[in-house]
Parts: C-alpha cells; structure tokens; sequence
C-alpha cells in the first residue's frame, strides 16, 4: 500500500536534479528556459533542488567524461529510490561528436541506467518539457525504430513491393 | 511619483499570461528548424556523402550483399548540424520538423536503409549508377505496380 502510495505521489511533484557531466552549456541553457515563466514547468510540480538527497529525477547533460565517471556514479547512488533518470541532449543520449574519442566513456547510459532519452543539440524546452510529459504518461511516444528498403528490380518484376514510403510512414 | 506607481500597478493588471499550454496543445517550431532526419528511400542512390561528411559518425556505410548497401543512422547522437542535407545530390535527406524525439528505448533512435546498387563486374563492390539515366533507374523513375515517380 505504501508503494502504491509513493507511484502515486511519485508523478505529483518531481524534484529534479540538473548534473552537467561534461557538456558545452547548452543543454544546461534549455534546461534552465524550461523553468522559466514561458515554459514554467512547475505547474507540473517539477522543481530544481540544490541536492541529489531531496531529488527524485536525475537530469544528465553532456558526455560522461572519464574525470566525472566517478562523481556521477556517487551521484546516482545518493538519489533516493524510486528515481528517473533523463539523458538530455545528443552527448548525454549517445556521446554526440565526441562519441569514441579518447577522454569520454560515451553517452550516459554506459555509466549509469538511464530511464528516458531525450536527443536534441541542444534539446529545444518543448522537447524537455514532452520527454517529461512522456515520462508522466501525458502524451505518447512518437518516434520508432525504422526500417527501410529499396525494392530489387527482380521484386519489382514479380509486383512485390516490400516496404516502400507509404508502408514506412503508417509503420510509424 | 504616485501616478507612477500607480501606471506600474496598472501595467502588472494588464500583463495576461505568457505560459504556453505546450504538453498538452501543439506547438510547430519555427521554419528552418533542424529536427530528425528523415530520409526518402526512392530518392537515395547510397552515393554515400552523407556518411562522409557527418561530424558524429551518425551515418554509417556497409556494403551487405552484392546488390545492397545497408546505410545505418545511429541518430541518437546526431548534431543536426544539417551537412548531410546540404551534400545530398537527390534531397534525399531531409531534417524535419519533428523535435519530439523523447523515448525510454534507445532503440527506437536507430534507422536503416537498404539500397539497391549495382555491383561492379570486375571487383563485385556496390558503387552508384553512373549516368544519370541509371540513378533514375534506381531512384523511382520505374515501371512497377506502384507506377514511377512523376
């Protein structure tokens, strides 16, 4: 009953926490617009705090570099449960630009869990604000794994037209 | 200095509300926003400057089969610098509109397009139809059920 309680209260009021592991700033910059008037995030009950303990969303931009592996590794485990975890931005997603070079271990989720993705470079604050939405459950997912393929001319001779636009656009 | 305040006062009255409704109404990005790439798989002929020219490696080439090179678009750590629709000979790539790319599967942030090339007679690699009238060939201007492309 009292897990059940705290699902409940859980997507209320959402206390984030905002770590910079690395990035250029500007996924920092959205992060920040986000709470603004404009966007004005709190009415969802989305709240910057000052400490991983009072947090319930951990918010990760930039690549995980190999000086702050440790630190967000404390990071994570200070985090009370039940936590979320949000890779913001293309570096937090997948390691951006910097990928494979030799100083960053890639995107966030080779270090930690991580629950949701939201790629952008940077992320425009709707896009923040919906991986949030997503993650209440408010609106739903819309991008999928797309698969697609030209038609050899030997299919085309037989008239089987396997996956073509029209297919790939209603697949999403 | 009171009638100040007082148009001050006034002003605070007639501020109204500047929040957008955003999650719950949609909201279109400006024009010349760079959002997710889509690509058109009758236009591509797998010339391959894309893969070229990205900066993060999101564009990946193999050459699969005799006939097909498989190009992979690991978007997730995609720049959206745009250099790929800038090199593109057939507009084939396109970064559209789209910026809710929010997801919980990192494998829904993965793409892949199969082509169909001509294999070369001596070395058996894919290259991309020579003349313009074989990349028409290739790239829709075909007789099939669905009819070619106008």
């Amino acid at each position: 009953m009292l897990r059940a309680l705290c699902r409940k209260a859980f997507c209320k009021a959402l206390w984030v926490y905002h770590a910079n592991t690395g990035a250029c700033n500007g996924c920092d910059i959205e992060v920040i617009n986000v709470l603004t008037p404009y966007y004005d995030a709190e009415r969802f009950g989305i709240k910057l705090v000052g400490s991983p303990r009072h947090a319930d969303v951990l918010l990760i931009s930039g690549p995980v570099t190999r000086q702050v592996t440790p630190a967000l590794k404390r990071l994570v485990e200070a985090v009370p449960n039940p936590k979320l975890t949000f890779a913001i931005g293309s570096c937090a997603t997948g390691g951006g630009c910097w990928f494979d070079t030799y100083n960053v271990q890639g995107g966030a989720d080779s270090v930690i869990p991580v629950d949701f993705y939201i790629p952008g470079c940077p992320p425009r604050p709707e896009a923040i604000l919906y991986g949030v939405a997503l993650a209440l459950g408010l609106v739903p997912k819309k991008v999928a794994e797309e698969k697609l393929r030209q038609e050899t001319l030997e299919e085309l001779a037989q008239g089987k037209c396997v996956i073509n636009r029209e297919s790939s656009k209603t697949a999403l | 200095m009171f009638l100040s305040k007082l148009r001050e006062a006034l002003i605070c009255l007639k501020a109204g509300r500047v929040t957008l409704d955003y999650p719950l109404a949609p909201q279109e990005p400006k024009p010349g926003f760079r959002g997710k790439i889509t690509i058109d798989a009758d236009l591509c002929f797998g010339c391959g400057g894309c893969a070229n020219v990205c900066p993060a490696n999101v564009i990946v080439l193999s050459d699969t089969e005799q006939h097909r090179r498989t190009i992979e678009f690991y978007w997730r750590r995609c720049t959206y610098c745009g250099r790929c629709e800038e090199v593109c000979p057939e507009k084939a790539i396109r970064l559209s509109q789209q910026f809710e790319t929010a997801t919980n599967d990192p494998q829904d942030m993965y793409m892949r397009l199969e082509v169909f090339m001509g294999p070369c007679q001596r070395c058996g690699r894919c290259f991309p139809p020579p003349t313009a009238l074989d990349r028409m060939m290739n790239t829709g201007f075909r007789e099939g059920p669905r009819g070619g492309r106008a």
